[in-house]
């Protein structure tokens, strides 16, 4: 394949405490590409997800083996900035979870944490991530009403708004359309799809229509293998496992 | 023999609501009794002119500045390192067997007399470190004496705050110490300024650990290295000593108001900070 791995996953396996959640996993993230991790429930999609960025050292007793390479450099390496590489590969939640702030100031929460204070640069990017995530329209004459007071399809674009603000490279999402209806899931699936442009993202999602509807790479995971991974139109009609096979027409899972 | 579950409920709706109604009666009884024979003292030249003859008669002025300040030294000693030994118990550190004797140690002192504080103080911060009978070993002994409650209420605070506010946090670049400041500490504030308010409350009207180490002079204190009486203080001498019942139950509803007072803004501050957040 000639498309350069943004991320390139090698040899992973994360243990939480004795319980071996990833087994040497091995894969690429491709720049300015979906990547989407499917499988069933429990089988290490968020857990694989969250090595990306580390969010991992954060539960108590998970130990991680192998090499998670961003642009060639491994983030596990002794030394690395563990700040700095939440800024370059940022996260949206399951859950929107805006924080109990106005909308302003959830948007630029991370550029303030950057040491970014000046109001009119704040506001400038405000808008424009907001535009981003295809919320300024809504938003733009309420930047200082609460977060929370907007709906939950709403809260999740305003979550993807305040993660544009930080301008990542890479955008890690687990299931972020869990908690929305269709109609406010179809609005997100578009929105991916425009960020790309200038994103690499990488999706978790139990939704295998989903899957196939936004992204170009899909890995199926199971008991913390990655199974198979490949080009999602190859993946969907062609598998070359009989497990992928079996989880894709849905006799499993 | 079985009794029907229909006067099972009845007696127990009987049981809770006199054990309530018990509890209102006692609070409301003490209180009245307290206003009854003190309001009548109670005026704005009693609170704000110096006692004479002992406080025999006059105001009591300077056990008024005594009750003031020694609460506010206390809290600003005791609020910082409270909270700052939460955040670092919850933030900065695993669960672990140290952590776990640090809490027992704080409950531990959380449950000892306060005598036992003011005995403490006394060769402490009145001898050892000569201090003298002050505001200032009044206000740290009863900074030691809160200490505990503030630490226990930040700390369930703080852990109140969704774990997800955290998480974003962190996604976004931030720094465990930004973390804390940006998120953790504003949506922990409520239930700190709770435990704040609870221990405004518990010095307030304390006496054993204050007459061992801010001592009990009438005079007008002019900064914290004076000795200095508190209103409890001065009711418990008022009253022990005979010198005035009348004069003591006038201190006592002073005192009674301020409490009161305390709690009620309390109360305020924290549905301000409720209804705020939703
Ligand atoms: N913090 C944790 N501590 C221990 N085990 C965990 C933790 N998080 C997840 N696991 C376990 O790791 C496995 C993978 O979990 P997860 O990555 O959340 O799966 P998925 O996202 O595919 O549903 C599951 O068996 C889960 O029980
Ligand atoms: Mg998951």
């Amino acid at each position: 394949m000639t498309e350069s791995a943004k991320v390139d996953i090698q040899g992973l396996d994360l243990f939480y405490g004795r319980f071996q959640a990833l087994k040497s996993v091995t894969m690429a993230v491709r720049e300015r590409k979906i990547t989407a991790l499917i499988g069933p429930s429990g089988c290490g999609k968020s857990t694989l997800l969250r090595c990306l960025n580390r969010m991992n050292d954060l539960i108590a007793g998970a130990k991680v083996r192998g090499r998670v390479l961003l642009d060639g450099r491994d983030v596990y390496r002794p030394g690395a900035d563990v700040d700095e590489l939440r800024k370059r590969v940022g996260m949206v939640f399951q859950r929107p979870n805006p924080f109990p702030l106005s909308i302003f100031d959830n948007v630029v929460y991370g550029m303030r944490v950057a040491g970014t204070h000046n109001r009119g640069r704040l506001r400038e990017a405000a808008e424009s991530s907001l535009r981003g995530a295809w919320l300024w329209d809504q938003a733009k004459d309420r930047l200082d009403r609460s977060a929370l007071a907007l709906p939950l399809d709403q809260q999740q674009r305003l979550c993807i708004a305040r993660l544009l603000a930080v301008e990542p490279e890479v955008i890690l999402m687990d299931e972020p359309c869990s908690a929305l209806d269709p109609i406010a899931t179809g609005k997100i699936e578009e929105l991916m799809l425009d960020l790309k442009e200038r994103y690499t993202i990488a999706i978790v999602t139990h939704n295998m229509q989903q899957a196939a509807r936004v992204s170009d790479f899909s890995g199926y995971m199971l008991l913390g293998e990655m199974v198979e991974y490949g080009s999602t139109g190859k993946l969907f009609t062609r598998p070359e496992k009989k497990l992928t096979e079996d989880y894709i027409s849905g006799r499993f899972g | 023999m079985r009794v029907h579950p229909r006067y099972t409920q009845k007696a127990a709706l009987a049981l809770l609501g006199g054990a309530t109604l018990l509890t209102v009666a006692v609070l409301v009884f003490i209180i009245f009794f307290v206003l009854e024979k003190g309001l009548p003292v109670l005026s704005l030249s009693f609170l704000f002119t110096n006692p004479q003859d002992m406080g025999r008669a006059g105001g009591i002025l300077p056990t008024l500045i005594g009750t003031v300040a020694l609460p506010v030294l206390a809290l600003a000693i005791a609020t910082p390192l409270g909270v700052g030994t939460a955040v670092y118990l919850t933030e900065y550190t695993r669960e672990s067997g140290l952590t776990k004797v640090i809490r027992f140690g704080t409950d531990c002192l959380a449950g000892i007399p306060s005598i036992i504080f003011g005995l403490f103080g006394f060769i402490f911060f009145v001898t050892v470190l000569r201090l003298g009978w002050s505001i200032l070993s009044g206000g740290l002994t009863l900074a030691f004496m809160v200490l505990p409650t503030i630490i226990r209420t930040s700390e369930e605070a703080i852990k109140a705050v969704p774990a997800s506010y955290r998480e974003v946090s962190f996604s976004l670049g931030a720094t465990r110490w930004q973390t804390v400041r940006k998120v953790i500490l504003p949506n922990a504030l409520p239930g700190i300024v709770t435990g704040v308010m609870l221990g405004i409350g518990r010095s307030i009207g304390e006496t054993a650990a204050v007459i061992f180490t801010a001592g009990s002079s009438l005079r007008m204190p002019h900064s914290v290295f004076d000795s200095v009486r508190t209103m409890s203080v001065h009711f418990y001498i008022l009253a022990r000593e005979g010198i005035s019942n009348q004069n003591a139950y006038g201190t006592a509803a002073a005192l009674i108001i301020a409490v009161l007072a305390v709690n009620l803004t309390a109360y305020w501050l924290m549905n301000r900070f409720i209804a705020r957040r939703s």
